[in-house]
């Protein structure tokens, strides 16, 4: 037991002293000049406005924007030269995550408003920046072949279908059950339409891309996703919901509060929300509606 | 070197390491101790226990426990024997065959996911002959197993490797002379012996089945009770508030921990 403790003691005063060393680095003179060309390398990426050299935009954009986004980024990059846009891409409840927990990032792009809501209650986002750019409506996928012959919307409760929805957490997800309970209310699919469904669900993805590719590979029978993604993906068969029951899912963008180029930023939303950037949007399968 | 802190005692001599070689090694530490103690710092907090105790939590503890131990028994039957051969019998191709398992150790997760997708899926290469016999394995607790024995097993096969490897080959011989069959040695002779590289590589096939995420995610997808191991249960609970995923961080935490001191205590003994 004696040889167990002993390494434990070392391994918490080790501890300890590197947190010591950590508050006390700018006091130590050998450590002044480390440090100075430190702070020095991070003004010069995080603040390179002074200098017309290449200025990288960072953009956090929810996982159904990706080819509409990259599009964009291209078009934004050729109307601004020296101008470099980087996307980072996941479901919006990643995103927002990453963002509280510190990531730098100039613009977010949510698939809903919960998750760009919070972000305003933390001050994370500027909510004067604040809008909606795009909307999205959802679609039953089905794989190449329809191997499990799902022909209409009630064939989603059809015993041993393999479903695979977004989680819940994800934007995606949260508006397929909308959906379903939607569907609920009328006759011709009746109250327990909802429950029938979701008991064939397999699997719960943590972005709605991970739906639309299960679907595609045909490891799963039905999925649903947005109408873009259905887009994007092209060797997909889909069911169209009607419009009483599906939703419509409002895209909100904002500049983030600690961005790096705000200036930037703002030409970037504005260039999303131009006739130029909307008419790429629609290519995509997204839409304006009220 | 003489200023060095006095805690070092080096098995012979008595001087201390010295700064260039403490400093350097206290950035590792850090850099590895620092999350670690952040992590429980932070879980230490009353008010994070009812998610201990949810449901889903339970369900992904309960989910990891029996998938794991599944997989190690699966790694130790298959996977013994194949050491076995591959210790004790040259063959053509066998620096093929031994790169081939070592092979998902240094190959990442995701990988490894899609890799079993390609040959287990339903659109796979052998999900025709699956599909055939009525097997769909995707989205199933079995594509976990699956899945966990394919990035855990190889830690196994390569500890129980160097275990038979190390026993003296007169051994086989004189018990072969005494008229044993390949089956008795095996039994009686080089299982005892390598029993103690045998438990290592099922320690530590065991932590990396129990820590397996990616290639479960993309194989066997995200189902509560089904296939949402702890790993997975921590990534998505990560993004729901951090509650849930902080507890599940620090239980795993602690087997692991369990784990890799029993493996210690083992290695410990066997030097003596």
């Amino acid at each position: 037991m004696m040889r167990m403790r002993k390494p434990l003691i070392i391994l918490i005063l080790l501890l300890s002293f590197v947190s010591g060393a950590c508050g006390v680095a700018g006091n130590g003179l050998s450590a002044t000049s480390d440090t100075e060309t430190f702070t020095n390398l991070i003004a010069q990426t995080a603040l390179p406005t002074s200098a017309p050299q290449t200025r990288t935009l960072t953009v956090f954009a929810a996982a159904s924007l990706t080819e509409a986004f990259q599009e964009i980024g291209k078009a934004f990059e050729t109307a601004h030269p020296g101008v470099k846009v980087n996307f980072s891409f996941a479901g919006s409840q990643v995103l927002r995550t990453q963002i509280e927990q510190g990531a730098i990032a100039d613009i977010y792009a949510s698939a809903d408003h919960k998750n760009m809501d919070s972000l305003i209650a933390e001050s994370l986002v500027a909510s004067n920046s604040y809008q909606d750019f795009t909307t999205n409506r959802l679609v039953v996928i089905l794989p190449e072949g329809n191997a499990a012959k799902v022909q209409t919307l009630k064939d989603l409760t059809n015993p041993g279908i393999k479903l695979v929805l977004a989680d819940s957490s994800v934007p995606a997800g949260n508006y397929a059950r909308q959906i379903l309970t939607n569907m609920n209310e009328d006759s011709e699919y009746g109250a327990d339409f909802s429950s029938a469904v979701l008991a064939n669900v397999v699997s719960n993805e943590t972005d709605v891309r991970q739906v639309a590719t299960k679907v595609e590979l045909g490891e799963a029978d039905a999925g649903i996703v947005y109408f873009s993604d259905a887009v994007a993906a092209s060797d997909l068969i889909t069911i169209s919901i009607p419009k009483q029951f599906n939703v419509i899912a409002r895209y909100p963008i904002a500049i983030l509060t600690n961005s790096p180029n705000p200036y930037l930023a703002d030409e970037f939303v504005a260039y999303v929300t131009s006739p130029a950037g909307q008419v790429i949007m629609e290519k995509w399968g997204f839409t304006r509606e009220n | 070197m003489n200023s060095s802190p006095r805690i070092f005692r080096r098995i012979k001599t008595n001087n201390s390491p010295g700064w260039e070689f403490i400093l350097p090694s206290l950035v590792l530490i850090g850099l590895i101790g620092l999350p670690i103690l952040a992590l429980v710092w932070r879980s230490a907090n009353i008010r994070i226990f009812p998610y201990a105790f949810s449901e889903s939590a339970i369900n992904a503890l309960k989910l990891s426990l029996i998938t794991s131990t599944i997989s190690v028994l699966i790694s130790l039957l298959t996977g013994t024997p194949l050491a076995y051969i591959q210790a004790h019998w040259t063959f053509r191709g066998k620096a093929f065959l031994d790169v081939l398992v070592d092979l998902p150790i240094v190959l990442p997760p995701s990988v490894a996911g899609i890799a079993l997708l390609m040959a287990f899926g339903r659109e796979g290469l052998f999900g025709d002959w699956l599909n055939l016999i009525g097997i769909s394995i995707p989205f199933t607790t079995m594509a976990v197993v699956l899945a966990q024995v394919f990035v855990s097993a190889p830690f196994l096969v390569r500890s129980a490797r160097i275990g038979f490897a190390s026993i003296d080959p007169q051994l086989d011989e004189a018990a072969k002379v005494e008229g044993a069959s390949n089956w008795h040695v095996f039994r009686h002779i080089m299982l005892p012996l390598a029993g103690r590289a045998l438990l290592t590589g099922v320690i530590l096939s065991w932590t990396r089945a129990l820590g397996e995420f990616g290639a479960t995610l993309l194989f066997a997808g995200n189902l509560e009770g089904k296939t949402q191991t702890m790993p997975l249960a921590i990534y998505v609970g990560f993004e729901q508030g951090l509650g849930i995923a902080l507890v599940l961080s620090v239980v795993l935490l602690a087997v692991s921990f369990v784990l890799l001191v029993l493996l210690r205590r083992l290695e410990l003994q066997s030097q003596h």
